[in-house]
């Protein structure tokens, strides 16, 4: 391993990071993975700027206007109404082109943006115009899963973690206690986790509409489980370690025995369990959103284009191209996950 | 007359290419009809490999032999096919191992384990073998073998378990007898017993022995001819009163100058008590039945007083399961307990959390278990650092750098060690990193909890070299607990016998060590010593 390119300028890494990021390097798969993960997620993450039904930077007149960013009403460009230009239409585009030009970002369409030119009824096949097609509604495909695939990971990040903390505190307390705190956190999951959270859901959609916030928070309810498990069992055994009695002996605070010497020995089946349970969050999101418990009508969502592609076998680039993007998604987050966790295990052997 | 067993040149790899771990590298030996040959040398020397060579056992094709050849009555083991080494294994060599719990099934009934092997070699009918099996057992100087058929492996001690073993080996009288380690995890009198019975066992039956072990006390007390191993070669072979008398290679003179010996300097005469104990008691309940009454009490440590002075050593020496550990453990409030126990003369026993945080800087704790002792994650530097940081004794990061490094300098460790984890250290450094750990913080008394049980020999001795020196330079207490006489014998100014809990014999090292009162500790003595069995009732098994 070339040593200069560990050696990050101006960022002072300790010798223990330094072996684990090589670990991790080691593995080419995990790397690989990572590298299209980011760029993928990075892309996404300025989904407004890649796919989108106003133009970027709009030259009219001598002056310039960014339309993504302000709203402009019809009028500024000559036109006639006072809502929002439709740069879409060919009587505004003319007018702008007339005295000046406009930047359209990389694909013309939003999520929700109709596409009224369609040749053939919608769902249209994939043409130049719609590269992966359209939806039932008219709705460009691409657009929908750029924007689609950035609220998953989203929203599958943020649930796990906070699944993590609540899961992994939960967890070591009652792991590192035991005893009467151990006994009824355990009963008191078994219960939890008997509850149909899926039904819970359905009953919840009914009374509230269901957004971001809500879902998340519904879920969260029930996912911090799968951690305590794992971390309880790791520091019921690790608690009664001679490092411990050391630790104890030398008058460390039982937080910080926790913190600094036992739960370490649990982070590596806590990150085992990490890429699994991002991988079931975005599944659960995209579960809910195929049976229309999700995200709100309009949302976004790989399970709603995965819906319309059992709705539409006639059009099969729906239920292909939504297939295809969950399932190298989970892929790659699960290749990530491995590579994480084997170069957090010190005990690893390089090959 | 030709050997019964002729290993020559044998060499055993793991790995192929680069990852080649040479384990064992040209070791000959040959052993006669009848005679004990005692394969000696420290972890990782290729011992046991050597004897699972013989075998065929290891986990090729992991393992494979580069060269060499293994005959037994002349006919060739390396490279037999898997139908002949069945017929051998279990049948005309047989072998017992170390940890007699792991060895033996945990779900089939000694009878039936035993009489597996008769079964597989010889065909018996049920009567028969059932016949054989008492036979065995009586044989091996087992209890009451006749009620006892039936009971699992976890009802029977350690000993019993092993003569249990040594039954199952017996079983179809084989020509060679593979011992690895067979005592090891055995209490001396215990280990004394065992190896009373093999010496019996062969003399009766004239069965020839090849003995793995790491005590030196055994090779001298059982074996005929021995090989010292090192490094996967075999160092020096002979009879075994040349070897020891006269040895000529350094390996094996360095082996037997590195038995404890001697006795610790005599600390100073008017050191005033730092820890004091008076009638300490740890019960554990007993908990039956739905609503967990508490039918009784397990007594682990039952009424202990004692006192242990500046820059002396206490030495606490008993089987496993006396006590002695709980005890260690009470002292140091890590382990509730009931009586007085007070720390240069202020009683301790009654605080709580935060008021006890500063005592724990006067007091510290070395375990056995180097492996289990430091935190797998967490690097040396954060290991030893750790005391100062609870006790706030160097803020600035560059100080406390310094007397981490100056903490492992003291213990004969490297500076450039400091970002190391430990999985990349031996046990013997490890142990040395442990100590570190108890030294920072300047303690008075340190409870050091069997810190050279898991070592080797070689590396007991220099432990035992540095803990002596370590107690005259900072004048500590210790309180030294042991199962082994000899590494007692060498540390500790006064000596308490414990035994279930309680106190067997009390007193100055010298007159504990030269003239024992208590039966019990005069037994412990000759095993431990001269190797030899008690029969005056005195142990029981």
């Amino acid at each position: 391993m070339n040593n200069l390119s560990l050696r990050l300028p101006r960022i002072h890494l300790t010798p223990v990071t330094q072996r684990r990021l090589a670990n991790f390097r080691r593995n080419r798969r995990g790397v690989w993975s990572l590298w299209i993960f980011a760029v993928l997620f990075f892309v996404t993450l300025f989904a407004e700027v890649i796919a989108n039904d106003k133009p970027l930077l709009v030259r009219f007149d001598g002056a310039f206007y960014s339309p993504v960013l302000v709203e402009y009403t019809e009028t500024t460009f000559g036109g006639e109404f006072l809502t929002e230009a439709d740069y879409r239409d060919p009587f505004v585009a003319d007018l702008i082109n007339a005295k000046g030009w406009m930047v359209w970002p990389l694909i013309r369409y939003s999520y929700d943006t109709i596409n009224y030119n369609l040749k053939v009824p919608a769902p249209a096949p994939p043409s130049t115009d719609n590269w992966l097609g359209t939806d039932d509604q008219g709705r460009d495909v691409v657009a929908r899963l750029i924007y689609g695939f950035r609220i998953s990971v989203l929203f599958g990040l943020t649930l796990t973690l906070f699944s993590a903390l609540a899961g992994v505190s939960i967890g070591a307390f009652q792991g590192f206690y035991g005893g009467l705190l151990d006994l009824l956190g355990q009963r008191f999951i078994e219960i939890w986790a008997g509850m149909p959270m899926l039904y819970l859901l359905i009953i919840m959609a009914s009374v509230i509409t269901p957004n971001f916030w809500w879902l998340l928070g519904l879920m969260l309810a029930f996912s911090w489980m799968g951690f305590v498990g794992v971390v309880r069992a790791e520091l019921l055994k690790a608690r009664k370690l001679d490092f411990v009695r050391a630790a104890q002996a030398l008058g460390v605070s039982d937080l910080k025995i926790i913190y600094k010497h036992v739960l370490p020995n649990a982070i590596v089946a806590t990150v085992t369990f990490i890429p699994f349970t991002l991988a079931g969050s975005i599944t659960t999101l995209t579960g809910l959103d195929f049976l229309g418990f999700g995200l709100p009508a309009g949302s976004p969502s790989l399970g709603e284009l995965l819906n319309q592609g059992k709705a539409n076998l006639q059009a099969p680039w729906l239920g292909l191209s939504g297939f295809f993007v969950i399932a190298i998604m989970l892929s790659l987050l699960v290749f990530i996950g491995e590579a994480v966790r084997d170069a957090f295990d010190p005990r690893k052997t390089l090959q | 007359m030709t050997a019964l067993l002729e290993i020559s040149d044998l060499h055993t790899s793991f790995n192929q290419g680069e990852d080649e771990v040479k384990a064992v590298r040209g070791a000959s030996l040959s052993i006669e009809k009848g005679e004990t040959h005692a394969l000696v040398g420290e972890s990782g020397s290729g011992k046991s490999v050597t004897a699972l060579s013989v075998m065929q056992l290891l986990p090729y094709p992991l393992a494979h032999h580069p060269g060499g050849s293994i005959t037994f009555r002349g006919e060739e083991l390396m490279g037999a096919q898997a139908w002949q080494m069945r017929e051998i294994r279990g049948n005309r060599i047989a072998m017992i191992f170390q940890e007699p719990l792991t060895s033996l099934n945990p779900l089939h009934s000694i009878e039936k384990q035993i009489s597996e092997v008769l079964y597989l070699h010889k065909a018996l009918s049920p009567t028969e073998a059932g016949e054989r099996v008492l036979e065995l057992l009586d044989l091996v100087g087992l209890e009451e073998a006749k009620t006892r058929l039936g009971a699992l492996p976890h009802e029977f001690s350690g000993g019993q378990q092993q003569r249990v073993m040594i039954a199952m080996a017996l079983a179809n009288d084989p020509d060679l007898l593979i011992a690895d380690e067979p005592t090891t995890a055995l209490d001396v009198t215990i280990q004394a017993q065992v190896l009373a019975l093999l010496k019996d066992l062969q003399k009766k039956l004239g069965m020839t022995m090849l003995l793995i072990t790491h005590d030196l006390g055994i090779v001298r007390h059982m074996a005929d001819r021995v090989s010292v191993m090192n490094d996967g070669e075999i160092v020096e072979q002979g009879d075994l009163g040349p070897v020891f008398e006269n040895p000529q290679h350094p390996y094996t003179q360095h082996l037997l100058a590195a038995e404890p010996r001697g006795r610790p300097d005599p600390g100073p005469a008017d050191a005033p008590t730092v820890m004091a104990g008076n009638d300490v008691r740890v019960w554990f309940p007993i908990k039956k039945g739905i609503i967990r009454r508490t039918a009784g009490h397990v007594k682990a440590v039952d009424g202990i007083t004692l006192a242990v002075r500046q820059g002396h050593t206490l030495g606490v020496v008993g089987e496993s399961g006396s006590g002695k550990s709980t005890l260690g453990r009470a002292l140091l409030r890590l382990e509730k307990s009931n009586g007085e126990i007070a720390f240069e003369g202020r009683s301790i026993q009654d605080l709580r959390g935060k008021a006890l945080r500063p005592l724990r800087r006067e007091m510290q704790i070395v375990f056995q278990d180097p492996y289990g002792s430091l935190s797998p994650r967490l690097s040396v530097r954060q290991i030893i650092e750790e005391g100062l940081l609870v006790h706030d004794i160097a803020t600035n990061a560059d100080d406390r750098r310094q007397l981490v490094i100056e903490g492992l300098h003291e213990v004969g460790l490297e500076t450039d060690m400091l970002t190391r984890y430990p999985h990349e250290f031996s046990g013997g450094q490890r142990q040395r990193i442990a100590i570190a750990r108890a030294l920072i913080v300047k303690p008075k008394f340190i409870v050091l909890d069997e810190p050279t049980s898991a070592l080797d020999m070689s590396v007991q001795a220099q432990i035992i070299d540095l803990l002596r020196e370590l107690q005259k330079s900072h004048d500590l207490a210790y309180l030294f607990i042991s199962h082994d006489l000899k590494v007692i014998r060498a540390m500790a100014h006064d000596i308490m016998v414990m035994r279930r809990g309680r106190v067997v014999e009390q007193g100055a090292a010298d007159d504990v060590l030269d003239n024992p009162q208590d039966p019990y500790t005069k037994a412990l003595m000759a095993a431990a010593f001269d190797i030899k069995a008690d029969d005056t009732g005195a142990v029981s098994v």
